[in-house]
């Protein structure tokens, strides 16, 4: 049904519309402004500004990227912890989760608290390090992918997942014998293919753009994840080795790492920038579960 | 003498059929070994890690081994000269951030959920969204570019002023900058929950309203709110809970030297006179207190929402 709008509704309808145009524009504006940027010399941007004239276009600063081993070490680090740690909680939580989605299950509640206590209390900063610093996981990736792979909120995510199979399933497939084992590979894991991406995705993401784990357990340079890389060349400003060839001259030191600034944000947000639209629907169903626990 | 052996009996009887369940299901547990052993080893043994904060902590000796001083580190903090400006550092940036980044997501929502067109509507959202993925680090990367005094937004200001605003320095801007950027990163993805209990009106409300002659405020007022209202309880509750479990890793980034008067908060605390002082039984007994108050504010602001909410609250 479609209703006149009144006079006064069109006009907060025109400012609801208006109003929407500025915050997508206050999001906007800064990622383009970056965007932008990178492609410029760094003493054109602060002569003139941005500027659209094609002319100081510069592909330089991408290029100083690519050569630089820190970076270049850093993206395949941030994959290859993400990725196992992303692994590591998919396994671990859809395993924990698949007897606590059966009805009898004896100890269930147990188990249950014994999970929801660790959303209440933890240890702290410095309890957590010397278990890991005892257990000689220090500088090894087993810091960065085990401590936080298992979360309650993941495994209730999972839990309500299964629960809504039919429980026919199951029952068939027990008259007919088969083990767990045999129904969770079978029966379970395949029908659960979506709960899997979202929980595989936010575990990836997170480990991708986070940075404190790997500032406090990875000493050895050659380990540090992207983040880290960032926020040496973002906050620190330090110059990365292998950037400039001798003490030339300061203005081009300080211009190359100017450079790098811009170029490397887009590299390092790109690949979530891009990757996200495609698996949007997962990412909202895992916000939605999410902020109700 | 009989009675009791037949409650031993029925014990035992039923140990053995929980043995039995057992026996016969130890795949299940097999399942849950993995979780349990992470959990148990990660989360429960610093947990019992955490008594060094009532200890004089050695490492010669061991946590168990070193000498108790009881409240000593408690009393130490509570009555050093930086506890209150920590201490208030950390309410301040916490509560203002949730006053002025709680209401933001919901008016995003119920002015999103005001585009008619499904393809506008999903665009909108897709770019609100997008600042969720972008790192800490870039976030406050960018905020250094923008905000340093020859960025972008000091050339716009010396245009009208004399002088460049220090955003990156001054203690007085830190708790602006940071609040702002928060809500730039996160009010798109916040309010997705909203958005989704908004579909869920059902249209004939409206429709109903606005034959009865009611205006577009009057039923996004009376229709769209009250549907948020449960909503909104719950995302309080657990907002204003964690008001002091405030995330270490953006204050940390956004520090300088000489916006500590108003960057050094509790968590940024305990990480320096524990990782980077080594002063480990000390900065335990910080974050110790820090949990401690949580709890209590979790139950309190749970408590008083309950009361406001007609006994709806979290637990």
């Amino acid at each position: 049904m479609q209703f006149q709008h009144t006079r006064s509704d069109r006009a907060l309808l025109v400012a609801n519309k208006l109003m929407l145009v500025l915050f997508t524009l206050i999001i906007l504006i800064p990622l383009f402004y970056i965007l932008l940027a990178s492609f410029l010399d760094p003493n054109v941007l602060l002569r003139k500004g941005l500027n659209l004239s094609t002319s100081d276009w510069t592909l330089e600063g991408y290029r100083r990227i690519f050569q630089n081993d820190a970076i270049v070490r850093g993206f395949f680090n941030a994959f290859l912890y993400s990725g196992v740690f992303a692994l590591v909680t998919v396994v671990t939580s859809i395993l924990a989760a698949y007897p606590l989605a059966i009805d009898g299950f004896k100890g269930k509640k147990f188990f249950m608290v014994f999970f929801l206590i660790t959303m209440f209390f933890n240890g702290g900063l410095i309890p957590t390090y010397l278990v890991i610093r005892d257990l000689g996981m220090l500088n090894t990736i087993w810091a960065i992918v085990l401590p936080g792979a298992v979360s309650v909120f993941n495994i209730i995510l999972a839990r309500t997942y299964f629960k809504a199979i039919p429980k026919e399933l199951f029952e068939a497939a027990r008259i007919d014998g088969a083990s767990d084992l045999h129904i969770f590979f079978k029966i379970v894991v395949p029908l659960a293919k979506p709960i899997i991406l979202v929980l595989a995705l936010y575990a990836f993401v997170a480990q991708w753009n986070s940075y404190f784990d790997a500032m406090i357990y990875l000493e050895d340079p050659a380990m540090h994840p992207l983040q880290l890389v960032l926020r040496s060349i973002l906050i620190q400003n330090e110059v990365q080795p292998g950037m400039i060839s001798d003490q030339l001259a300061m203005a081009e030191l300080k211009k190359v790492s100017e450079m790098i600034k811009y170029s490397s944000i887009i590299i390092s947000s790109l690949p979530l920038l891009i990757m996200y639209p495609f698996f949007q629907k997962y990412f909202e169903k895992g916000a939605m579960v999410g902020s109700i626990k | 003498m009989e009675g009791t052996s037949v409650i031993e009996k029925t014990t035992k009887k039923e140990r053995n059929k929980v043995l039995q369940y057992v026996m016969q299901n130890y795949l299940l547990y097999l399942f849950l070994l993995p979780a349990v052993l992470l959990t148990f080893v990660f989360k429960y043994v610093p947990m019992y890690g955490a008594v060094i904060a009532f200890k004089d902590y050695s490492p010669m000796k061991g946590i168990w081994g070193s000498d108790w001083v009881g409240l000593q580190h408690f009393q130490s903090f509570l009555t050093s000269p930086n506890f209150l400006d920590i201490f208030m550092n950390t309410l301040k940036l916490s509560f203002y951030g949730l006053v002025l980044g709680f209401p933001i997501p919901i008016l995003l929502a119920l002015m999103l959920n005001q585009v008619r067109r499904q393809r506008v509507k999903k665009n909108l959202q897709l770019i609100l969204y997008a600042p969720n993925f972008i790192s800490v680090v870039v976030i406050t990367g960018m905020l250094f570019i923008f905000l340093s005094p020859n960025g972008m937004v000091n050339t716009m200001i010396t245009l009208i002023m004399d002088k460049p605003v220090a955003f990156m320095t001054e203690p007085e801007y830190f708790r602006s900058v940071y609040i702002l950027s928060g809500i730039w990163q996160a009010a798109g993805w916040s309010s997705i929950i909203y958005v989704a209990a908004l579909a869920n009106v059902d249209p004939q409300l409206h429709d109903a309203a606005t034959i009865d002659g009611a205006s577009l405020l009057q039923r996004i007022w009376h229709i769209d709110l009250p549907t948020l209202k449960p909503v909104m309880a719950v995302l309080f509750i657990l907002a204003a809970g964690g008001i002091m479990a405030i995330g270490f890793e953006k204050a940390y980034l956004m520090q300088t030297d000489m916006n500590i008067p108003s960057s050094e908060i509790l968590p940024t605390y305990v990480y320096k006179v524990g990782l980077q002082a080594g002063d480990y039984a000390y900065s335990t007994a910080i974050g110790l207190f820090n949990s401690v108050i949580n709890l209590f504010l979790l139950i309190f602001v749970n408590f008083v929402v309950k009361r406001l909410n007609e006994g709806e609250g979290l637990y």
